[in-house]
């Protein structure tokens, strides 16, 4: 389902939590949502999926306004952090209820997932940990199959292995059954190759939206003497420098082409790409007045 | 598999391109579906669909309608003409600024490889 957000301002009394946000999803993506603690991912997620209604502006789904539109939210599903289940739910009738809510649900896929997360569906939620809490999340995410499936921070708490499993049958039913899905995460580097595009979130606003790709290798580091590159980098917007007696090195929002880096190595600079997870921390660490 | 420094689709068609040159890749074959691939190296499929466009772009790979991709049957040697060009101006032109920056001639590395 395509996403279509204007003007979102989603309030918690006087805290702006999403700042008058515009941001289109196009349909059948992967969506990685990054952004730090108190960004402001999930209340922009919570507003996508009409578990809050905005302060100001509007998310059109499929065209048609979210909020209280029962065909929308049949076809929408948000795993948050509480699963929005009781403690005292046992998780067969969890599954139970799920498989009556959702006329997408897959009960032979939920059941495959419950087994690869080895969860125990005669448990209760209160004895699960907090990874298993995590895996029955994403089952109850997956298996709902729904056309927009919204997966808040649904790793927390899970081992290296369960985590891998996650991301494994992630893609292996995107690839099946393609849908529009936004996952939220901070650990950018092991999940980045899975999402198609990516949004970071700064301080409730929308800083970055791009293809994925687009972002591996956007940042660069010039390193070399002080004058040289303090010449070289004039007009660029600088992420981060150091500097060690003569030698600076400056880190970048950019590209440059092969003359200008010739140009620049000819002159005694050397050049290294960074990666996401260093973009990303670069970007969400500015000072506010220079981010504005 | 794929590093972070740069996109995924290039080093897509980078890998592929030396499977080619390396015979991996016989031409006339047919290779992985972008879904097939993108399961196996656990990569969005979008990614490696683009890793593949830019393969058909180039002539490396060509589509057969409902069937799939395929090398080219010429590509093998489209790509060691390209390769050997770079190989001059990429390995070899650095080379000699170095050597001649610390004062080694070009008789002295021929020699050098003579022994090799």
């Amino acid at each position: 389902m395509s996403i279509e957000i204007r003007g979102l301002t989603v309030r918690y009394g006087g805290t702006v939590a999403v700042d008058n946000v515009d941001l289109d999803l196009e349909s059948g993506k992967i969506y990685g949502l990054l952004g730090r603690n108190g960004s402001g991912k999930t209340s922009l997620l919570s507003a996508i999926a009409s578990y809050r209604k905005p302060y100001a502006g509007v998310v059109r789904i499929d065209g048609a306004e979210a909020f209280e539109n029962p065909r929308v939210a049949r076809r929408t599903c948000f795993i948050r952090d509480t699963l929005d289940l009781s403690d005292s739910d046992r998780l067969r009738a969890a599954l139970d209820l799920a498989a009556r809510l959702r006329p997408t649900w897959d009960g032979a896929y939920a059941a495959h997932l419950i087994e690869v997360f080895d969860l125990d569906p005669r448990k209760r939620v209160s004895a699960l940990s907090r990874g298993q809490r995590s895996a029955f999340g994403v089952v109850l995410g997956l298996a709902a199959r729904t056309p927009l499936t919204i997966l808040d921070e649904s790793y927390l708490g899970m081992d290296a292995v369960a985590r891998t499993l996650f991301y494994r049958e992630l893609l292996a039913d995107y690839l099946e059954h393609p849908r529009t899905i936004i996952l939220s995460t901070h650990l950018i580097e092991e999940v980045a190759d899975l999402f198609e595009r990516v949004v970071i979130m700064d301080r409730g606003r929308v800083i970055v939206h791009d293809e994925t790709d687009a972002l591996r290798g956007r940042g660069v580091t010039v390193t070399g003497p002080f004058a040289a590159v303090t010449d070289f980098v004039a007009g660029h917007p600088i992420l981060g420098e150091q500097t060690l007696g003569d030698v600076r090195a400056v880190t970048l929002d950019g590209r440059f082409g092969p003359d200008e880096i010739a140009r620049g190595e000819a002159a005694g600079l050397s050049f290294g790409p960074i990666g996401i997870q260093d973009l990303f921390v670069h970007l969400t660490s500015q000072p506010l007045e220079a981010s504005r | 598999m794929f590093h972070d420094r740069s996109p995924i689709y290039l080093q897509i068609a980078e890998g592929i391109k030396n499977d080619v040159l390396s015979g991996a890749l016989e031409e006339d074959s047919q290779v992985m579906s972008t879904n097939q691939y993108a399961a196996f190296y656990r990569i969005n499929p979008a990614t490696a669909a683009k890793g593949f466009a830019q393969l058909v772009d180039e002539g490396v790979l060509y589509k057969r309608r409902g069937i799939g991709m395929f090398v080219s049957p010429d590509a093998r040697a489209r790509l060691l003409a390209e390769r050997r060009e770079r190989f001059f101006a990429e390995v070899v032109a650095p080379m000699l600024d170095e050597a001649k920056r610390i004062g080694i001639g070009v008789d002295e590395i021929v020699k050098h490889l003579g022994e090799k």
